[in-house]
């Protein structure tokens, strides 16, 4: 049991869950107090030690259900065959014992159909081939054939050869036996995989993901980019989104300073200062959603939705031939939702910057303040209209600092309609921002400004 | 009632809850069960009202033993928490002594004598007798063991979590001045946390991870039936039936646990012996804590009754 449960432990990492060799520890003690007679409380007993969140309770009930599920559909998977079998076996079951002799001891668990033997003959093969290993599919093939050799299939086919010369009933039914071993050994494998090697393939698909450049994702992909971009946002959230305090030296806080002191008849040896709270990020954001960004804008806007979670002051606009507010729909509704509705509202036109910023200044400007960051998300391709630069630099000169992210490549600015040097000079900071991990960095570091 | 032997088992914690009136689902049961074996305090989260205080109240009440509660806040700390001293006896006790201390220090010819012959006197001062024990200490020094409950943890700050680690692990707590304090027996310690943020994984670790949800039909059933008296088992089925339809909707706040004791009681209350639209409609504000949410639940009042009903004509017919 205890090598099953270590099994399982690493199982449950592969899962995702967070077991760390503490956890562990607790679940065997757990283990050893409950049993392991009733599985139900089995379960409630690993999930009750070993995950720590309600995410984690569900992938580990599932992983638990998963792998305790292991031992049966071996033997489902044989059933059908033990019934075709089952004529062939009375026929040869007198002569079975004496032909079988000779033959190797894989061949002789095969006819006898043990099926118990069976299973434990492929668990244990499976353990000496560190099967709980495996990390990706393409090294399916590779342990199958690892297992299968441990269990002595070299033997099994040499016996099979002499067997066809000498009794070909026999060998006919040791082929099909052969058979089913290679696929109950290639269920135990790709169960295997699910089991251990879901981190792995997720981590590697997400990585890839992460890199890859925005407006070129494949429309397939687009559900888990999101998916992912909502992890990033997470992740930025349970970053930033806590208060923090600071201390700050000058102002002494009487009423505290007393207190601490009480123990020397308060004779201040200890000194309290007043706490102010961190200053709270000020954003303001535009984000083009011109027909040039359309690809790139469903995520932006996705990830505009998440800061306005993780930054209670956040102010939003949304551009294209003109500009408007989507504070109001980012806060109200879901991520979908508010997307669809603002890029009805102005997506899809041909951008233009100058009377963007115009329409800002005229409306919003009040909204900049100096503590505030104004993050400007766009591709700065105005169709050769004006561009508005002296906007951009009297929203500058009132604001903290000015951002703009921009999903082209540093090459591709100032080439063609693209205003972009134009606009560098009056911003403080300029990326480029074509992939996931580009935009989780620069928002990041936005955020981190502030503490 | 005081039982002091271990729990004999996981269905003797469900039973010896259900005697204080504490309906509860076999993973409770297995949590307190595990968390006097492999004696680790219980973390438990869910949604507001669901019974996570009650679950301490009542393995208290059951065992026989003292509950002592720390209801954490922000800004909550060790001085509040764990231990103070008795400044004011202690500034006290040195006025009444001034003349004994001369007394004591009279022999001494230099300042070095006088020094030594008070370090003789050791630290009089800084003893039992003038520590204040705040809940957290008093929970250590019960003789016959007790419930500890840490209420809403996740209101304190994340310094207060780092205080707690030392008690969660080793049942002790180390005062600078008389050392470590370590408990007799070991208390039943439970924390409970509304998710409002998210604890430190050094915490977590320390604890058995329970989450109570918003329990099953058949189980809020019994929950009604042992904290209601004289509620007729029509009602009591068809307003469990309709608070899992009013779950289903999409709202600030879902109404948990005792929001549907409440509100059974209100029924019984009022003398209604069957879910009808209009007493609906007019106790919904019992459920429903939020403007909103009465709005957006009276729509569906008369769809969610007529299922409530018609749902339980069926258990009845089959």
């Amino acid at each position: 049991m205890r090598e099953n449960l270590h099994r399982f432990f690493r199982a449950a990492r592969g899962a995702g869950v967070h077991v760390s060799p503490a956890e562990s520890i607790d679940a065997m003690r757990a283990v050893a107090e409950v049993g392991v007679s009733d599985r139900g409380v089995l379960r409630d007993a690993l999930l009750l030690t070993l995950a720590k969140s309600e995410d984690e309770k569900k992938a580990l009930g599932a992983c638990f259900d998963l792998f305790f599920a292991h031992p049966e559909p071996q033997q489902a998977s044989e059933k059908p065959k033990d019934a075709d079998g089952a004529a062939a076996e009375s026929q040869t079951a007198e002569g079975t014992p004496s032909q079988a002799e000779g033959l190797g001891p894989l061949a002789q668990m095969l006819l006898s159909q043990d099926r118990s033997a069976i299973a434990a003959a492929i668990a244990s093969a499976s353990g000496a081939a560190s099967l709980s290993d495996i990390r990706y599919f393409t090294q399916r093939g590779i342990f199958s054939g690892r297992i299968l050799e441990l269990m002595g299939i070299g033997r099994l086919n040499d016996d099979l050869q002499s067997l066809t010369a000498t009794n070909p009933a026999l060998a006919e039914r040791l082929t099909i036996l052969t058979d089913a071993l290679r696929e109950n050994v290639r269920d135990a494998v790709s169960q295997a995989l699910v089991l251990y090697g879901r981190e792995e393939a997720e981590n590697l698909r997400n990585e890839i993901l992460r890199s890859a450049p925005l407006a070129r994702i494949e429309p397939r992909q687009i559900e888990q980019m999101r998916a992912l971009i909502r992890q990033m946002a997470r992740r930025l959230r349970e970053r930033y989104s806590k208060p923090r305090k600071r201390q700050r030296r000058g102002h002494l806080d009487v009423r505290r300073t007393l207190r601490k002191n009480a123990a020397w008849g308060s004779v201040p040896f200890l000194t309290a200062w007043k706490r102010r709270h961190r200053e709270r990020p000020r954003i303001v954001a535009l984000c083009d959603v011109s027909g040039s960004v359309a690809r790139v804008s469903d995520f932006f806007l996705l990830l505009i939705h998440s800061l306005h979670e993780v930054v209670s002051d956040v102010r939003s606009f949304a551009f294209s031939g003109y500009l408007i507010e989507v504070s109001e729909i980012l806060e109200s509704k879901s991520a979908e939702d508010a997307m669809q509705d603002i890029m009805s509202k102005v997506g899809f036109g041909s951008s233009d910057y100058g009377t963007s910023l115009a329409n800002f200044e005229q409306q919003w400007m009040a909204s900049v303040t100096p503590q505030t960051t104004v993050i400007v998300l766009g591709d700065a391709r105005s169709n050769n209209l004006d561009p508005g630069a002296d906007i951009l630099r009297r929203i500058s000169e009132r604001a903290k600092r000015l951002v703009w992210l921009n999903p082209e490549g540093r090459l591709m600015w100032g080439l063609g309609d693209s205003e972009m040097p134009r606009y560098a000079t009056f911003c403080n900071l300029v990326r480029q921002c074509a992939t996931a991990q580009q935009l989780e960095r620069a928002i990041s570091d936005i955020v981190a400004a502030y503490r | 009632m005081a039982e002091h032997r271990p729990l004999a088992s996981i269905e003797a914690v469900e039973t010896g809850l259900a005697s204080q009136g504490y309906i509860a689902s076999r993973q409770i049961a297995t949590a307190v069960y595990l968390s006097e074996h492999i004696a680790k305090p219980i973390l438990v989260e869910g949604p507001a009202g669901v019974g996570k205080t009650e679950l301490a109240k009542a393995i208290a009440s059951w065992r026989g033993l003292k509950l002592i509660r720390l209801q954490c806040y922000e800004g909550l700390d060790e001085a509040k928490a764990l231990y103070e001293w008795k400044y004011a006896k202690q500034l006290l006790y040195t006025q009444i002594l001034k003349d004994k201390l001369g007394e004591v220090l009279g022999g001494a010819e230099t300042l070095h004598a006088a020094l030594d012959q008070l370090h003789d006197f050791g630290d009089v001062f800084f003893s039992k007798e003038f520590v204040e024990p705040r809940p957290l200490l008093q929970a250590l020094e019960q003789r016959g063991g007790c419930v500890l409950l840490i209420d809403e943890v996740d209101k304190s700050d994340a310094e207060f979590e780092s205080l707690l680690l030392e008690i969660l692990s080793d049942f002790q707590v180390s005062i600078p001045e008389l050392g470590t304090v370590s408990a007799t027996v070991a208390p039943t310690v439970i924390l409970t946390s509304n998710s409002e943020r998210n604890l430190g994984d050094a915490l977590k670790r320390r604890c058995l991870h329970l989450h109570i949800g918003f329990p099953e039909q058949k189980l809020e059933e019994r929950i009604v039936e042992s904290r209601v008296g004289g509620i007729s088992q029509t009602l009591r089925k068809q307003l469990v039936g309709f608070i899992h339809e009013v779950r289903t909707l999409d709202l600030k706040k879902q109404p948990s646990v005792s929001e549907t004791i409440d509100w059974a009681r209100v029924l019984v209350l009022l003398g209604a012996s069957e879910l009808g639209h209009d007493v609906v409609r007019d106790t919904l504000n019992v459920l429903l804590k939020y403007e909103s949410d009465v709005e957006a639940a009276l729509p569906h009042v008369t769809t969610f009754v007529a299922r409530a009903t018609g749902q339980n004509l069926l258990g009845r017919a089959t």
